[in-house]
């Protein structure tokens, strides 16, 4: 079973230092209750796992208004100036990794994978550092597993069991973070009894959902 | 025709019936407009999605459909949704038959540079390596020149790579580029550009074989 917490119960969990990974693309399939209630805690020093820094005002770019984050892997920055100025200020460490290894390397500490082998990045600064592995002919970078304290994802709709179903594009990284968090909380649109939702469309298993948050709004139709 | 519809229009004329095929944000979508009749193509969103469609009426945008730009899109019949890490075993897995780029840089090896400038603009590569590591055809859609008038086809890419030696085709405003292990083989010329405009724009060594087709009409 799953427990119904608050976001800021929620927040609580998240300690300074915590290996924070967050679902969503460009802010969309965001835990955004979730992320309001990091940003009221005002616990800093987090380290930040997503696949984008969405915008100022939207999705995990809040916290990094709020000067939350220390760290960040992430794959692109682009729609967040703030990000790119605390960069250049040297106030953020960040890596930066191709959006498919990021999401490999996360379901990598999910799976039980120590690592993946990726041709992406090959002869780029991408495998500076790195163990390059041929085989049968082809260089592959061995890119490690990224470890996650807590995941926040954000679903549709879950099941009391944790089952979560997700809408349209907001699926995105959202069942991959979920697998790899020690502590997974999902904020969801709605949740509903155990058997109400068809088991042949559970996209994310319960077995990785601990807690479920209820979204303070729902914003699509 | 404007610079962009006629790169739009020629891009849309290298994919075949039944291609999957992922574009690039800005320029590349232009070919959506140009696919001919009879041919069906299958659009991917890198953040998840197969069969996207059109942009939405005004006043009919879903907030959970997006594209890997952000802009709101819809799904056409036949669409499916995924998470990431499925999206990216489609693409690095080689079934995708074309992806379209932009380029800042792209050299007479292939190679492509397209996601920062150190000092100035460090956005991030997001999905770009992927999709030029994987996808059985990468296509360049880009201006022959930058906005001062430099080449941007040079003879090595001085900018951090995206990807070395995967490009194969490059379009542009003046011409269409095939990238062979042999060099950069001029193609065919823009109506109303000569070879000769194309060699001067162009850094690289280019290969000028005895018959050069047109495009843009």
């Amino acid at each position: 079973m799953a427990q119904l917490i608050s976001a800021a119960d929620a927040a609580a969990m998240i300690k300074p230092g915590t290996r924070l990974a967050i679902g969503g693309f460009l802010a969309v399939g965001a835990p955004e209750s979730i992320i309001d209630a990091i940003v009221a805690s005002k616990t800093a020093d987090l380290h930040m796992i997503v696949i984008a820094s969405d915008w100022e005002n939207r999705g995990v770019g809040k916290l990094v208004v709020a000067k939350l984050i220390k760290s960040a892997q992430v794959s692109h920055l682009g729609t967040n100036k703030e990000i790119q100025a605390q960069m250049n200020a040297k106030q953020i460490d960040i890596e930066l990794v191709p959006q498919g290894t990021l999401m490999e390397r996360v379901r990598a500490a999910g799976a039980g994978l120590g690592g993946i082998l990726s041709p992406t990045g090959v002869g780029t600064v991408v495998e500076e550092g790195k163990q390059i592995i041929n085989l049968s002919g082809i260089d592959y970078i061995l890119e490690p597993a990224i470890e996650v304290d807590v995941a926040i994802i954000k679903a549709w709709k879950a099941d009391k069991m944790g089952n979560l179903i997700f809408r349209k594009t907001a699926r995105n990284s959202n069942p991959i973070m979920a697998m790899a968090g020690k502590i997974t909380i999902a904020e969801v649109d709605e949740i509903v009894e155990i058997g109400e939702l068809d088991p042949e469309l559970i996209a994310c298993p319960g077995v990785f959902v601990n807690y479920l948050v209820k979204s303070a709004e729902v914003t699509h139709g | 025709m404007d610079k962009r519809q006629m790169i739009g229009s020629r891009i849309a004329r290298e994919f075949k019936d039944g291609d999957y095929v992922n574009l690039g944000i800005g320029l590349p979508t232009m070919a959506v407009d140009y696919i001919p009749e009879g041919v069906h193509v299958v659009f991917q969103s890198e953040n998840g999605m197969l069969g996207v469609g059109p942009s939405p009426a005004e006043g009919k945008e879903d907030p959970d459909m997006i594209n890997a730009g952000g802009g709101f899109i819809t799904a056409l019949k036949g669409a499916c949704f995924f998470d990431s890490a499925l999206s990216f075993a489609i693409i690095r897995g080689g079934h995708i038959d074309a992806t379209v780029l932009g380029a800042l840089q792209v050299d007479q090896q292939g190679n492509l540079a397209n996601w920062m400038i150190p000092g100035k603009m460090v956005p991030g590569m997001g999905g770009a390596m992927d999709l030029v590591t994987g996808a059985r055809k990468v296509i360049v859609a880009m201006e022959h020149c930058d906005k001062r008038g430099n080449p941007k086809i040079l003879k090595e890419c001085n900018l951090p790579l995206t990807a070395k030696g995967k490009v194969s085709l490059i379009i542009t405003d003046m011409a269409v580029i095939e990238v062979t292990d042999g060099g950069l083989v001029l193609r065919e010329v823009a109506v109303g550009t000569t070879v000769e405009d194309v060699l001067k724009a162009t850094e690289a060594e280019l290969i000028v074989p005895e018959q050069v087709g047109t495009y843009g009409m």
